[in-house]
């Protein structure tokens, strides 16, 4: 597959939105892959952490949100604590669920019809609040 | 008293002046003390260094001042004129201009001339009442104290010997031949280091005007250049290096068993000891904090088998005091400390080690007699990893800088231990591939092909142990892929940092280093081997991470400074 | 010492055995709990959008309430720790959001007070010295791999708790507490937090490679302090269990029902039936109850 770069297609309206709501500097990011090696859910993500701050540069919206990278993600900050450039990957991943999730059509990724009942009555209230801020608008 | 010339340059080499002359030749012309003024655009350019010269020779002036914006590139060139129209060069400035380069921005033209004025008449008022400090001249020493006996050392020393000028060389160690010492083969070629190293060591201990003063630390320096006192700390070795043959049965029979660190944990030495067989001088020191005599009172074993008495329990630190009129500092490097580095285990891993340790391992002469074996238990690895800009390149938590000869030691390292273990695997985690040297990037290329060493592009995040293994979490970016793999040994890469000891030694004699330690250059391009300081020189890995090839050039530059700065006078 | 106590939505509630058995506790160690009189939930997650002020609100009053009552705020969620941690650095440091949430809060919060996590009241205020002297019922060595998953630790410069690579303050508790701590890779790493709604089988395997590691080097049950956490690696054993048939099952316990067990309080006040993978059998068999 080939991609356009150019500078109306490269740092676009996306990757600049992504870096606003994350406080970003997506430039800064040289794609060592240290947030992927130590990712712990990255073994199920079909883009790695660097991969999408790759495409997000690149302006590659739609392979970006076609992916279940920030999805997966857990939150769990391992990544921006051994990122030797000091780039908040956590919030990278926040800023494109928030880019999917600000949109004016409802794209939640969780509904609370998707729970089976057993499991409501299982699950702690942090995880419920927690996962609905992640996933719903 | 006399009047100070001025000469204004206005510098404009990149286009608009950088302030109006006119404002300034005028509020001068107004003062009786300074005679005459000269406006010269490009003050620096061969016209322009004519014109300075007619200026002073012309009107009689003794002592100018020069409105300058690199003053480090064109301040030598200005002395140079003065000293050849026969002026005394301390009479005379070169005033920096480069603060009002923020005027510029503030104000224009007329604001920086106000800036520049102001920095003008401080400086001759500075420059106005000087007299020569001294009623007679100082007698110029030519002899020329090397800090730091590793090749580097050795290379700038034997220039200099041979060009017939006394060196004396310190090292801290007992013996000259600094980290090369520990290599056991060097890129691109692969010959041994000790072949390459122990002629060039010899040669310097055997030079006719090269004297060793090893074991030994600079406790102070005064003066300057050409007069330069050095006071040295030979520390105490307990041994008499003077009835000392070096037989060698005191290492033989010492009992105890230490960490060795030269064998950087890779092996045990012995309390009193020699660095190697070859050793330059071949006498041995004792370390009083692992000696069983010094630390509980027992033992004096080496004291009884030394057939000429050389032991001496109670010899203390010596000072000695010499006068050179130059100096080169190069006094190398160190690796960055695994045990500082959280995600590898804070150094408490088994079977995680940095590129010295394995060189140690690699090599005839050490701690496994070449056999690649990892420490916890011997055993042959058949999975090592090796990994690249550890605490390099790494602005947030570590070193943000490149180490430079990395990516070359480390195929090395992966080409050694595949000549040794056919059926292993190496694994070499990387950014990028920094191969910069004659044949370097073939021996890259020729590891990968030859060797089927892999190169995964990606850091590792963490590694920690797992029964037996190290578990290494990396990535390979040019697939995407998380990459897991049980290593049995791993080795890192970590970044070169100047010796222990450094800043110190530079505030000693008045040198700048940067926040890292490593010694600054007097000009990024031009002078890379000056400190900035008449008569001291840097050279080697002191001055930032390089490659051998690098460092002996760089000793070979110092020595061709200190040539011509002895050939001045 | 009196400290000013947030629970948490789920303590009173789904993890009723952490917060009994903590307050419990903590009277037998002479240092009271004082709920906060007035709390809601802290909201679970910190926002990490620069632009996200709403989600600071709740962790806001919270503190801000703490301010007026006066005293330590400490909690036993690992979660809300790091809300409520987070919020508080941020308002002492952003005069600008700490002016807009003021306003929304109608409250006036600078930032300044102390927040404390159970743990650390334990290490640094009762001292694990004295916390040993104080064991009435020895655990006998029982080995235990403490998880301490990733709010408590993470980004270090914010929660200030421990060294984010090789903590040891959950270990040195389990020592004073006569425990045997069992050193496993996985202890900083996290348990798949809310993915166990989003993507559960992503959070099972989490809870695969978190346990087995425990059960592989020694443990003989875990301990936590986060009801996320204990969750998803004691309810969703269910689920480890359908994936990895192989796999053994191992008690997971809050760090307080340990410490209560520890302090000699009586076995109804811990509350074991809240735990899915029933404690009773190990401890029975070690005779511990």
């Amino acid at each position: 597959m080939k991609i356009e770069v150019s500078r109306q297609k490269v740092h676009n309206e996306f990757a600049q939105k992504v870096e606003e709501i994350s406080g970003q500097n997506l430039f800064a990011c040289y794609q060592c892959g240290n947030c992927t090696a130590g990712c712990p859910v990255s073994f199920a993500m079909d883009l790695g952490p660097h991969q999408v701050i790759r495409f997000s540069l690149l302006g590659l919206e739609k392979e970006v949100l076609e992916s279940n990278t920030f999805w997966i993600c857990a939150s769990c900050l391992q990544c921006t604590s051994r990122c030797p450039k000091g780039l908040d990957i956590a919030r990278i991943m926040e800023a494109i669920r928030l880019v999917v999730l600000r949109k004016k059509e409802r794209l939640d990724r969780l509904e609370v019809g998707d729970l089976p009942g057993e499991f409501l009555d299982r699950v702690p209230q942090i995880a419920l609040i927690s996962g609905f801020r992640k996933f719903s608008s | 008293m006399g009047s100070v010339g001025v000469v204004l340059c206005p510098c404009d080499l990149e286009g608009e002046p950088l302030f109006d002359p006119d404002v300034l030749t005028e509020k001068l012309k107004g003062r009786k003390d300074v005679l005459p003024v000269v406006y010269r655009s490009a003050a620096c350019s061969e016209s322009g260094v004519e014109a300075i010269r007619a200026f002073v020779e012309k009107s009689d002036v003794d002592r100018i001042v020069v409105t300058c914006l690199r003053p480090e590139l064109f301040g030598p060139t200005c002395m140079r004129v003065l000293r050849q129209s026969g002026r005394n060069t301390a009479f005379s400035e070169v005033i920096d201009i480069r603060p009002a380069l923020a005027s510029v921005e503030k104000g224009g033209l007329k604001e920086a001339a106000e800036h520049v004025l102001d920095l003008v008449e401080k400086k001759i008022d500075e420059v106005r009442g000087r007299v020569p400090s001294l009623k007679e001249k100082i007698p110029f020493t030519k002899r020329v104290m090397v800090i730091g006996g590793g090749i580097t050392g050795i290379t700038a020393s034997i220039d200099l010997g041979n060009a017939g000028y006394e060196v004396l060389l310190v090292d801290r160690l007992p013996s000259i031949g600094g980290r090369m010492l520990q290599l056991s083969e060097t890129f691109p070629t692969l010959d041994c280091a000790q072949c390459t190293l122990t002629p060039k060591t010899v040669e310097t201990g055997q030079h006719p005007q090269i004297r060793l003063i090893t074991y030994s630390e600079i406790e102070s320096v005064s003066g300057e250049v050409g007069n330069i006192l050095v006071k040295i700390r030979r520390k105490a070795a307990y041994v008499d290096w003077e009835k000392c043959t070096g037989c060698g049965l005191c290492q033989e029979k010492c009992p105890s068993k230490v960490a060795s660190e030269f064998e950087r944990g890779m092996g045990l030495g012995k309390a009193i000891y020699t660095l190697s067989p070859q050793a330059v001088p071949n006498k041995p020191v004792i370390n009083r904090e692992v000696c069983r005599f010094f630390t509980k009172g027992k033992c004096r074993v080496c004291e009884k088998v030394c057939p000429v008495g050389a032991i001496d329990y109670e010899q203390e630190d010596t000072f000695i005091e010499e006068r050179v009129g130059a100096i080169i500092v190069a006094t190398g490097f160190d690796l960055y400390p695994k045990e500082e580095i959280g995600e590898y285990g804070y150094g408490d891993v088994p079977d995680v080690i940095d590129g010295l340790a394995f060189e140690r391992l690699n090599s005839a002469s050490g701690p496994t007699a070449g056999e690649i074996r990892r420490p916890s238990d011997g055993h042959i690895p058949k999975e090592v990893v090796f990994i690249q800009c550890v605490a390099s390149r790494d602005p947030e938590r570590y070193m943000p800088y490149c180490s430079r000869a990395c990516c070359m030691y480390t195929a090395k390292h992966a080409r050694l231990y595949k000549h040794k273990v056919h059926d292993g695997r190496a694994y070499i985690f990387y950014m990028d591939i920094r191969s910069m040297g004659k044949g370097y990037e073939e021996f890259i290329q020729q590891g990968m092909e030859e060797e089927g060493i892999l190169y995964l592009r990606g850091r590792v995040s963490r590694l920690f142990r797992d029964n037996d293994h190290v578990v290494v979490w990396g990535v390979d970016t040019l697939t995407g892929k998380k990459v897991e793999i049980a290593a049995d040994m791993v080795v890192l890469a970590t970044a070169m940092i100047p010796s222990r000891g450094v800043k110190e030694l530079a505030e000693k004699l008045g040198i700048k280093a940067d926040e890292y330690g490593f010694l600054t250059e007097a000009h990024w391009k031009l002078y890379p081997v000056e400190s900035g300081v008449e008569g001291i020189y840097l050279a080697g890995c002191a001055q930032g991470p390089k490659d051998i090839a690098d460092t002996v050039a760089q000793g070979n530059a110092a020595a061709s400074k200190v040539q011509a700065l002895f050939a001045q006078h | 010492m009196e400290y000013l106590y947030f629970p948490g939505c789920t303590l009173y509630t789904k993890a009723k055995n952490l917060d009994e058995a903590g307050r419990e506790c903590a009277k037998v160690l002479g240092f009271e709990l004082r709920e906060l009189s007035n709390w809601t939930c802290c909201g679970a997650t910190f926002p990490l959008a620069k632009d996200n002020i709403m989600a600071l609100a709740p962790p806001a009053r919270i503190l801000a309430r703490a301010k007026e009552e006066g005293g330590t705020l400490t909690t036993l969620c690992s979660v809300c720790f790091n809300v409520i941690k987070r919020t508080n650095r941020l308002i002492r440091e952003d005069s600008e959001k700490r002016e807009k949430i003021n306003t929304f809060i109608e409250m006036d919060y600078q930032g300044d007070v102390r927040v404390l996590h159970y743990l650390e009241i334990l290490k640094r205020d009762v001292g694990f010295e004295t916390l040993k002297a104080a064991v009435k019922r020895d655990l006998g060595g029982l080995k235990v791999a403490p998880f301490y998953g990733c709010m408590l630790l993470r980004p270090s410069e914010e929660m200030e708790f421990d060294d984010k690579e090789a903590p040891t303050i959950f270990e040195d508790f389990l020592k004073a507490i006569t425990c045997e701590p069992v050193e496993f890779p996985y202890k900083i790493e996290c348990c798949g937090a809310f993915q166990s709604v989003g993507a559960p089988e992503v959070a099972t395997e989490c809870a695969y490679s978190i346990l087995s590691s425990a059960v592989r080097n020694g443990a003989e049950a875990v301990t936590t302090t986060c009801p996320l956490c204990q969750f998803n690696i004691d309810s969703m054993q269910k689920e480890v269990r359908e994936k990895h048939n192989d796999f053994p099952g191992i008690p997971i316990l809050y760090f307080t029902q340990l410490l209560g067990l520890a302090l000699g309080l009586p076995v109804e006040k811990l509350d074991f039936q809240r735990n899915d993978v029933d404690p009773s059998p190990l401890l029975r068999e070690r005779g511990l109850i």
